[in-house]
């Protein structure tokens, strides 16, 4: 596991201010660092008035969706007649995203206690942190980490558990993931009922991404308007960010700023820029699953959840997946097609199909093969794969088909018309 | 308390359903079929297939009608353009990897792949055929069961039947994406007595009966309303017959009895329906020997025993015998003046509950209507029927193939087949079995339900309630019925129980008779 880089000096270090620091990892390390004194607040308060200073934040999740945390928190059952529960979800399974681990690896006690916290607000007695099966070194840390503060005696009646995941991309969807806790197979459930009605074990259930709970200590420790203060562009969108940067920059690396930042300023300047003598192409701003961006689009483009929408994609995880002018756009997506096709859980007749479909279209193509009916075809099933699944593991393969097509349609045209070398696919 | 009901809109016709049912249920009320796969009335909700997707006015996006609940003042509409595209794509997707081997599918003629598809697929595939299609062979599931991967469709209906109505969850989906398939559980089989409904449920030809396997086209059967006779639980099923030979016996919904299902037993207890060595005509002795006659004679000759007969009469009956035959008989000796005994035995077998399902299991009693039986005054006795039957002066057997009787007086067989012992008899009159004839029968619960004629008798026999109504009008006790309908009217004006039921208004479902239901 690769060493975290020095700060630049545009980032906000709020959640990887201790990214490097082996001693913030141990219960004593966190404790001087001021750790577990936003939990000592919290748990002075009444679960509602927690709630209510999360939705002054703005806090919003950082799995992907960007749901208002407070709000969730408050769709729980106020009165409570059946056991609450709380899953984090650490699956952290999304192409081009690897914030949660270095949370994760750095400071487990932030998600900890960002936990706690949240348990408190939604009064549950377990928490669930769902952590990626692959993620070992993080796992073990937080194992260490959950003991320490366990034995410290630090969450009082609250049942923390770590479950690890076995490998499932779909296991990171929330009621997926509820499924594989419950021990059975990782499908996607269908809604309503949601969690807080009917989650985990069919009881209340909140679930939240890690970044989302490391971010809820602070904010108590220094207040709603603080972290609300924290905005270069949209009000909507407050607090930091870790954007986790990867594909041809200088230096990638997760990088947090805060919302509103430009992602022309995060390729250029945090990350070094484009690798020597090559030009940017284009952009994945939010993990594999939202819309491409073009170089125009790319450097025009907010980092925040209105301004990625406003250039046409979404903010998601936060995993910027940038392609320089050496990319074989084609290729690239039929690679995300395929993770897709691998992924596909197989409920629904239009993922388990459609992305099989999609990737055998993209693979044909690169071995010289396609034909101009091609695209439109694709197009087409991309449109009966948008919008009318359980999940949107389907809407996600579309996206990069769609944005790509339209954007960087005289790449597909090329292979079509044999303009450019077949390439082997394996 | 009356049920709260609410009002919607489908496909401009506006129904009242009672709240919380599903948009794919209200539709049904309005008339509309919204295609579906995955959606079975007796199963869980998967909402996996998206076939059902139709619009709905004010919401965003396509909404399954499976897992929608009805709402007051929903618009929703099944035939919109986005509505209709949305299910032709999944039926696109749904058969490129099909192997559309129709022709040798027993499921073709009544596959919802097929017919949905000839409703709103497309004409052709734009899946390339340099493609391969998925191929996984045909595997044995169990003693009735073949899966055959290559047509599934991924429904899960087996998977969740299995889990949650049979309570034995050896199936499951296994390996993900285009690579899914129904996987069987290693070390298990799927020979749960009630496993055959997987069959039944599979909307496609993926799950076939090897019973069944390549025996006829769904084109060339035969239906007929029936009743189980395989217990006394009296499942509600229909008997398909090719060329007047019963080929195959599936469930029919009743959400009173049987809810969807029938039990392996029922299901494989037809075969003896289409047996070859039937009495095909009236026989009566003559010079020590049995001599097919015609019915005048045959009826003539018992008529002259009855009148004739002595103070006691035994009759040793069925319980698979229908209401109304029972009925007949019992009417014959009853107005005689004398003493008269009836009763039958029962053969008993192993009870199988369906777990999902309360209240329904194949029955120990394996009799479809000792309880019609008991109604009209039989009784269990039998030993003691045996015993009286040694001195009676007349002895009626209908249709019990196990007679042990002994008697001093005359014999009479009334059944379907001749037993050894029955050409002791003095006439022996050929009746229709439960597949030739209309009738009803009672179950456990008192429950009198209908079954219809499949299939026409062999040669000259008769139902039982008209041998036993002519006999009676010989005698002098009444006109003599000319249906089922009618025989079952002279039932309903004599027993009580049975008082204010006719065929029409048991329909295909059956009526309570007026009896206490055993706790």
């Amino acid at each position: 596991m690769g060493f975290p880089h020095k700060p630049h000096p545009r980032e906000t270090v709020l959640l990887s201010r201790y990214f490097g620091e082996a001693d913030a990892r141990t219960y004593k390390g966190w404790v001087k660092r001021g750790g577990y004194a936003a939990l000592e607040r919290a748990r002075a308060m009444e679960p509602a008035r927690v709630i209510d200073i999360v939705k002054e934040s703005g806090l919003r999740g950082r799995g992907g969706a960007g749901f208002p945390t407070g709000l969730k928190w408050s769709f729980m059952p106020k009165e409570k007649k059946k056991p609450h529960y709380l899953c984090v979800n650490a699956d952290e399974s999304e192409p081009g995203t690897f914030k949660d681990r270095e949370i994760m690896r750095w400071t487990p006690h932030a998600l900890l206690e960002g936990t706690a916290i949240a348990a408190h607000a939604i009064q549950a007695e377990v928490a669930y942190i769902y952590i990626r099966g692959e993620f070992t070194e993080p796992l073990a840390i937080m194992e260490k980490a959950l003991a320490d503060a366990r034995s410290a005696g630090v969450f009082g009646d609250l049942k923390i558990h770590l479950h690890r995941g076995a490998g499932a991309y779909i296991c990171g969807e929330e009621t997926a993931l509820m499924n594989s806790i419950e021990g059975k197979r990782g499908n996607p459930r269908i809604k309503p009922p949601f969690p807080a009605a009917a989650g985990v074990f069919g009881m209340p259930t909140t679930i939240n991404n890690v970044e989302t709970l490391a971010a809820v200590p602070p904010i108590l420790v220094k207040g709603a308007a603080w972290y609300k203060a924290l905005t270069l562009s949209s009000p909507k969108s407050t607090g930091t960010k870790l954007f986790s940067v990867c594909g041809h920059v200088q230096q990638p690396g997760n990088y947090e700023v805060t919302m509103g930042f430009p992602l022309k300023d995060l390729i250029y300047e945090l990350c070094g820029g484009m690798r020597t003598g090559r030009t940017l192409k284009a952009c994945i701003p939010g993990g594999s699953s939202v819309p491409i961006l073009n170089r125009d689009e790319t450097e025009a483009c907010l980092l925040d959840y209105e301004g990625v929408v406003e250039r046409g994609s979404m903010l998601g995880s936060g995993g910027v997946i940038v392609f320089d002018d050496s990319a074989d756009m084609v290729y690239q997506i039929m690679r995300l097609a395929r993770f897709y096709a691998h992924e596909s859980c197989a409920q629904c007749t239009q993922c388990r199909e459609g992305t099989a479909w999609t990737t055998k279209i993209l693979e044909r193509m690169l071995a010289g093969q396609g034909k101009p009916a091609d695209l439109d075809l694709l197009l087409d099933l991309s449109e009966n794969m948008t919008g009318k699944t359980i999940c949107v593991l389907s809407d996600s393969c579309a996206a990069p088909v769609v944005s790509g097509i339209k954007k960087f349609r005289n790449e597909f045209e090329d292979y079509i018309a044999g303009r450019r070398q077949p390439v082997m696919v394996a | 308390m009356p049920e709260e009901l609410v009002n919607l809109t489908i496909d401009g016709v506006p129904v009242g359903v009672p709240k919380g049912t599903l948009v794919i249920e209200a539709a049904k009320q309005a008339g509309v079929l919204v295609p579906h796969y995955c959606y079975h009335p007796g199963l869980s909700v998967a909402g996996v297939c998206r076939m059902c997707l139709v619009e709905i006015e004010k919401q965003p996006k396509l909404a399954i009608a499976c897992a929608t609940q009805a709402a007051e003042g929903m618009v929703v509409n099944t035939q919109s353009a986005a509505a209709k595209s949305a299910r032709t794509g999944v039926l696109e997707f749904l058969l490129i990897n099909h192997p559309l081997d129709c022709p040798i599918c027993d499921q073709a003629g009544e596959c919802e792949l097929q017919d949905f598809t000839f409703q709103e697929g497309r004409a052709a595939t734009r899946y390339s055929p340099d493609y391969p299609k998925r191929f996984n062979p045909v595997e044995d599931f169990g003693p009735d069961v073949l899966y055959v991967p290559n047509r599934c469709i991924l429904c899960t209906r087996c998977v969740r039947f299995m889990e949650d109505v049979a309570r034995e969850p050896v199936l499951n989906v296994s390996e993900r994406g285009d690579r899914a398939y129904i996987g069987v559980h290693p070390e298990a089989r799927l020979d749960h007595p009630w496993a055959g409904n997987v069959v039944d449920l599979c909307p496609v030809g993926s799950l076939l009966s090897k019973d069944f396997l390549h025996k006829a086209r769904a084109w060339e059967l035969d239906k007929a309303a029936s009743v189980c006779t395989g217990c006394s639980q009296g499942c509600n099923i229909t008997l398909d017959t090719r060329d007047d030979v019963v080929v195959r016996v599936r469930p029919r919904p009743n959400l009173e009895v049987n809810r969807y299902f029938i039990c392996d037993h029922g299901r494989m207890n037809y075969r003896w329906m289409n047996r070859g060595d039937r009495i095909e005509a009236p026989l009566v002795k003559r010079g020590g020997e049995l001599h097919a006659t015609d019915w005048p004679d045959a009826l003539e000759r018992v008529t002259t025993v009855l009148r004739g007969a002595g103070p006691r009469v035994v009759a040793l009956v069925s319980p698979r015998a229908s209401t109304e035959a029972l009925f007949f008989a019992r009417e014959l000796f009853r107005g005689g003046g004398g003493e008269w005994t009836g009763a039958f035995q029962v053969v008993m077998g192993e009870e199988a509950p369906l777990p999902g399902v309360p209240d329904l299991a194949l029955r120990a009693e394996r009799a479809p209507n000792a309880r019609g039986a008991e109604l009209l005054g039989y009784g269990r006795e039998y030993a003691a029927a045996l015993a009286a039957a040694e001195s009676a002066a007349v002895v009626l057997v209908l249709d019990e193939p196990d007679i042990p009787v002994r008697t001093a007086g005359t014999l009479i067989y009334v059944g379907t087949v001749l037993p050894e012992r029955a050409r002791d008899a003095d006439v022996v009159l050929p009746i229709a079995n439960v597949a030739e004839e209309d009738g009803t029968f009672v179950n456990r619960d008192g429950r009198v339900q209908r079954y219809a004629q499949a299939k026409p008798a062999p040669g000259m026999a008769r139902p039982g309630w008209w041998v036993f109504s002519e006999l009676g009008a010989a005698l002098g006790r009444g006109e003599p019925v000319a249906s089922a309908a009618e025989a079952f009217a002279r039932v309903a004006q004599a027993i009580e129980p049975f008082r204010g039921l006719s065929h029409a208004q048991l329909g295909f479902t059956g009526k309570p008779a007026a009896v206490a239901v055993p706790a």
